[in-house]
């Protein structure tokens, strides 16, 4: 029985080109998007009165964009921030505003560019004068981006439950078959578990092939009541919940959200505001910032016991034409790094019934999931065609 | 082999603040410095204005045993300067029950095992920090 009142429903998709693309600005990236989504949606750029913004460190990506962009008498404007997780907090706020009347057309946004021709990613992190007080030590050690604390998380599981890099390897395979086969994805060389295991190590034990890749681009939703939006020119993907949890941690003993993440409460909370259980979900699109990601999410939402996640996608489910559709577009690991807006546009996309070839049969419920942090945020969506 | 000097020179340095002076004053003098809370007793990871059990403002700081176990590690094969690739990352939790991440030293990473005891060390990065880094314990 769902206990989610607010009638919302996503309208319109917009997304850039991804990837190596040099010499656009995030603000140019998302200007692109959002013209996307309106003619997705068939909605004028001036029918927009909310704007929400997935802040991620970008310099574009404040409250001026407002302005880059031209819009003009909002009533929702904001840059929200919980990291990769965010984006279900921005479809929650959107749903309950526009439910309570307070904005009619929401755009939901995502856009950064942070690879630049001829400049590498290690060097950047390592730039002295940058180490203030206690952060000073992440220097000191060697702690640079986020590779070495989802390894250190990954590692403990393997320790624990006996994961093997293998059966991560099994989570990169399935998603590169379904990137395959999405003509977005910026990867699509086929890949077999060899390949994964004989791929460079990037932070041991994460191979090169469990990482996510980085991608310049913008991704645009559009967000409006489920009335309005059946007049619209897409079939409405209708928001059943959206729900955030965000477990806490303070580097105490008792408490490690590396193996025991806010995807459990974050579920929970949002199948029961849909009134479903897991067995319900067709689709699952997986924040996937690492291999590691997606298994440590399925534990958490129940699909298995917890630690048992490595035996459970062993088997290939997860790809196409297993038993459990997951990432159906390649995911971060193999399309575009868009953050939780990399799931969420696939998830539209399946329940809309446009993913052509990766097109999965029964797309009644799909559920998208957010994380950010070291697996300290996280978020869950339900999404669905059907208005009831 | 360690890291030529030069080569170790250029890795960034902490540049200790008003906040985390008592932490680094306290590796310069060989003592791992942590945070603790009169009201409850917890230890907590600096820096904290407030404890994170009980939210008492009673906080000081407060030197830790210098023990540790190792909680988990990983090999670092990405270049960056002043690291002799590979090198290890580690997280360890003290007695204290006080969960960091930190470097490993006197130990090759095919010696480490998860849950091997560490005891603290304290090691110069630049004329004027010295950090705290964890070697396995002698047996």
């Amino acid at each position: 029985m769902s206990r989610w009142k607010a009638d919302a429903a996503i309208a319109g998709l917009g997304i850039t080109e991804m990837g190596k693309i040099y010499g656009r600005s995030a603000a140019d990236f998302a200007a692109e998007a959002i013209a996307l989504a309106l003619d997705d949606a068939g909605l004028a750029k001036s029918e927009i009165d909310g704007l929400l913004i997935n802040g991620n460190g970008n310099e574009h990506m404040t409250p001026y964009l407002q302005m880059t962009l031209g819009f003009e008498d909002l009533t929702m404007l904001n840059v929200m921030s919980a990291a990769g997780s965010t984006v279900g907090a921005m479809i929650q706020y959107a749903a309950l505003a526009l439910d309570a009347g307070v904005v009619n057309n929401v755009v939901l946004l995502y856009a950064d560019a942070p690879l630049q021709e001829n400049v590498g990613g290690g060097a950047a992190y390592a730039k002295r004068g940058q180490w203030h007080g206690m952060n000073g030590l992440r220097g000191a050690y060697g702690e640079f981006g986020g590779n070495p604390p989802y390894a250190l998380a990954a590692r403990r599981h393997m320790h624990l439950y006996g994961t093997t890099s293998e059966q991560f390897g099994a989570i990169a395979v399935a998603q590169r078959k379904w990137a395959q086969m999405n003509p977005r994805a910026q990867m699509t060389k086929p890949m077999t578990l060899e390949d994964h295991q004989s791929s460079r190590m990037v932070v041991d034990p994460f191979h090169l092939f469990d990482c996510c890749l980085v991608s310049n681009g913008a991704v645009a939703v559009i967000m409006t009541t489920a009335e309005r939006a059946r007049q619209l020119r897409q079939p409405p993907v209708y928001v059943k919940a959206a729900a955030q949890a965000a477990p806490g941690d303070n580097q105490r003993t008792g408490r490690d959200p590396g193996l025991n993440t806010g995807a459990k409460r974050a579920s929970e909370l949002a199948f029961s505001l849909a009134g479903i259980t897991r067995d319900d979900v067709d689709i699952l699109e997986l924040y996937d910032c690492y291999t590691y990601t997606v298994l440590v999410t399925l534990e958490d939402y129940g699909y298995c016991e917890k630690g048992e996640g490595g035996a459970f996608v062993e088997d290939g489910k997860l790809g196409p034409g297993g038993a459990l559709p997951t990432n159906t577009g390649g995911g971060q690991l193999s399309s575009y790094y868009m953050w939780g807006f990399t799931p969420l546009s696939e998830a539209v996309i399946q329940a809309r019934g446009q993913a052509g070839e990766r097109q999965v049969e029964r797309n009644d419920v799909v559920v998208a999931s957010g994380n950010g942090g070291v697996l300290n945020f996280h978020s869950t969506t339900v999404l669905s065609k059907h208005a009831a | 082999m360690p890291p030529d000097a030069s080569e170790q020179s250029q890795r960034p340095v902490p540049v200790p603040d008003e906040a985390s002076a008592p932490f680094f004053a306290g590796a310069a003098r060989g003592e791992l410095m942590l945070q603790r809370c009169r009201a409850c007793g917890a230890f907590m990871w600096p820096v904290k204005s407030r404890c994170v059990e009980c939210f008492s403002a009673e906080v000081e700081w407060a030197a830790a045993s210098g023990g540790g176990e190792l909680y988990s590690f990983v090999v670092v094969h990405q270049r960056y300067p002043g690291f002799d690739e590979p090198y290890v990352l580690a997280t360890v939790v003290t007695p204290e029950g006080v969960r960091f991440n930190t470097s490993i030293v006197g130990a090759d990473p095919d010696e480490l095992r998860i849950g091997m005891q560490l005891t603290v060390v304290f090691d110069s990065v630049s004329d004027d920090v010295v950090v705290p880094k964890f070697e396995p314990v002698q047996s």
